[in-house]
């Protein structure tokens, strides 16, 4: 249980700026609420993350001051949101390291790009027999689209074996690829065990298949700097609301040439360049795969949810965090009786644990009491708890704003699970 | 502060929880049910022998589930065990209403024995505790399916 986790190695971050954690929690409005008269202590943010005052202007200044739909009128409204929303895309191009704004595609939710991807690429470009791999540690979103496509289509899906400590079992990866295999679709850092997955190797192998590979980046890029050209991702999809943006966007990044060999998936209003009864033509991306009014004030938080975070840098931010993980590993270890699950050597903020006393619900119900918030359940990635013979766990899960007297009261408060359940 | 958590967690219920009754595949049942609580993955079966006068001669159960979910089943099985299949029923409504702040509660209750009332009390300290309704009722739930004729229900 007490394996040493090593820093991931993080570059090019310009950001000098020293992370000051109370200054930063002076940012979220709900950090000063209060859970039967404590603090809250809010350690569910690889579930969604709270909002910085930043992220809530700016969406409330845009409903106050600018609002119109976009790319459609020629009014001032309508011109000034326009620009904000792209303004959005751009500053998330960026931030990816994206080599065209064109590549990012706001949907509805990640779970919406990922179904994206499974619609337009892959009923257009798989066929029977073709094989998709997934890793054992997949969210159920990153699982169910694909098996849509295989009730549709009959593609096979194979699934990559993890090791006993949660990591990606790369020998048994690497030996499932072969002529067949045309899509890989991997988490690149698990949301039920923390584990970060060798993305740019798992990538790199699959390209020397001929495979494509979408990434699941949900619980990797709140938490470190991702670069998707470095990595060499065909496609790769992150929730905003993880990132302390709003819920009700998502963002697909696909690389340009990809994307406009795909048909769109759903039709509609801005997607199209002309529209007759005989025939329709469409856009090319991103606005292919935007079709209706797009969440345009959600877009334009999570531009300023991308600026607050760049500020602070990912690398302060990967560090803080990666101190929190260390404390917190090294402080619930000592509990007699709680078991993390996920020991992997390269680990995001999360902590999964299951105690010998108590199931996991009983857990979240008690400490919820001490104003503690951690989820509770399979996490939406049942086949992982299975291959640990668990229905559920309990999970701790660390944001930019956390501290360690929150692990204190983490573990202040899984005591007194043990003093009603021990 | 912990007044409700020491109401939720009594006695009887850690009791129930850590050491169920009825607990066991039986030998001969009329019928069973699956339960499942897809948000937690709390899963059970229930098993019910019925005679020809509808009357519950015995009630087992098997499955995982926390302390609550637990705990309810078990004392689910002691409780419906030579009560009719219509006052099960009832008897399933009843606690229903419990757990929900129900307001004709009294009215519900005054068909049973004093004692089964007070044991559904103790189980209704859940109420104070709405995510967690769920995990006392889904053995009542997967029993309401098994007697008529439904083999899995799933709640969440």
């Amino acid at each position: 249980m007490n394996k040493v986790i090593t820093p991931a190695p993080t570059a090019g971050d310009n950001s000098v700026q020293a992370f000051d954690v109370e200054r930063v929690r002076k940012d979220f409005p709900i950090l000063g609420e209060e859970i039967n008269g404590r603090p809250l202590v809010y350690l569910d943010s690889g579930a969604s993350a709270q909002k910085p005052r930043q992220v809530i202007d700016a969406m409330s200044t845009a409903m106050e001051t600018y609002y119109a739909n976009v790319h459609r009128g020629v009014h001032a409204m309508s011109q000034r949101s326009t620009e904000a929303y792209e303004a959005a895309r751009t500053k998330i191009a960026t931030f990816l390291n994206a080599s065209s704004t064109n590549e990012i595609i706001f949907t509805s939710s990640a779970t919406e790009a990922i179904n994206l991807v499974a619609n337009a690429y892959g009923r257009k470009f798989l066929k029977a027999g073709d094989e998709i791999i997934v890793s054992h540690m997949e969210h159920h979103a990153n699982i169910v689209p694909w098996q849509l496509l295989r009730e549709e289509i009959g593609v096979v899906l194979r699934v990559a074996p993890i090791r006993d400590d949660g990591a990606l079992d790369m020998e048994a990866y690497e030996s499932l690829l072969g002529p067949k295999t045309k899509l890989v679709a991997m988490t690149h850092t698990s949301n039920a065990l923390g584990t970060v997955v060798p993305i740019a190797d798992v990538i790199k192998k699959a390209h020397d298949h001929g495979a494509l590979v979408i990434v699941d980046g949900c619980q990797a890029v709140p938490h470190s700097k991702v670069d998707v050209q470095a990595i060499d991702a065909d496609f790769y999809v992150f929730a905003p609301h993880k990132i302390y943006g709003p819920t009700g966007v998502g963002i697909l990044y696909g690389k340009e040439e990809l994307l406009n060999s795909m048909p769109p998936w759903q039709g509609g209003g801005d997607m199209i360049a002309t529209v007759t009864f005989e025939k329709t033509t469409f856009q090319k991306a991103p606005l292919r795969f935007e079709a209706g009014t797009p969440p345009i004030v959600e877009a334009i938080g999570l531009g300023a949810a991308i600026d607050y975070v760049s500020t602070l840098g990912m690398d302060n931010i990967a560090a803080h965090e990666l101190g929190l993980l260390h404390y917190a590993t090294q402080r619930l270890n000592a509990i007699e009786g709680l078991t993390i699950i996920g020991t992997a050597p390269e680990k995001a903020a999360i902590v999964s644990f299951v105690m010998d006393c108590a199931h996991p619900h009983d857990i979240g119900t008690i400490v919820d009491q001490m104003g503690v918030a951690v989820r509770t359940g399979h996490h939406c990635a049942q086949p992982v708890m299975d291959r640990f013979g668990l229905a559920a766990t309990a999970r701790a899960s660390f944001g930019l704003y956390n501290t360690r007297d929150e692990v204190d009261a983490l573990v202040e408060s899984i005591e007194m699970v043990k003093e009603f359940l021990g | 502060m912990f007044g409700d958590l020491r109401e939720l967690y009594q006695e009887v219920i850690l009791d129930h929880g850590k050491k169920p009754r009825n607990f066991r595949y039986p030998e001969d049942f009329t019928c069973e049910a699956a339960g499942n609580n897809p948000m937690c993955g709390d899963a059970l079966m229930v098993y019910l022998k019925v005679d020809d006068n509808k009357i519950i001669r015995d009630v087992a159960f098997q499955g995982k589930g926390c302390a609550i979910s637990v705990a309810s089943a078990s004392m689910m099985t002691e409780l419906l065990k030579d009560l009719s299949v219509d006052k099960a029923e009832a008897l399933f409504k009843a606690f229903h209403s419990m757990c929900t702040d129900d307001e004709n509660i009294d009215e519900q209750l005054a068909q049973f024995d004093e004692e089964i009332v007070e044991r559904l009390q103790m189980l209704s300290g859940v109420r104070q505790f709405p995510m967690r309704v769920k995990c006392a009722t889904l053995a009542w739930h997967t029993m309401d399916a098994a007697v008529n004729g439904e083999q899995d229900i799933t709640t969440e």
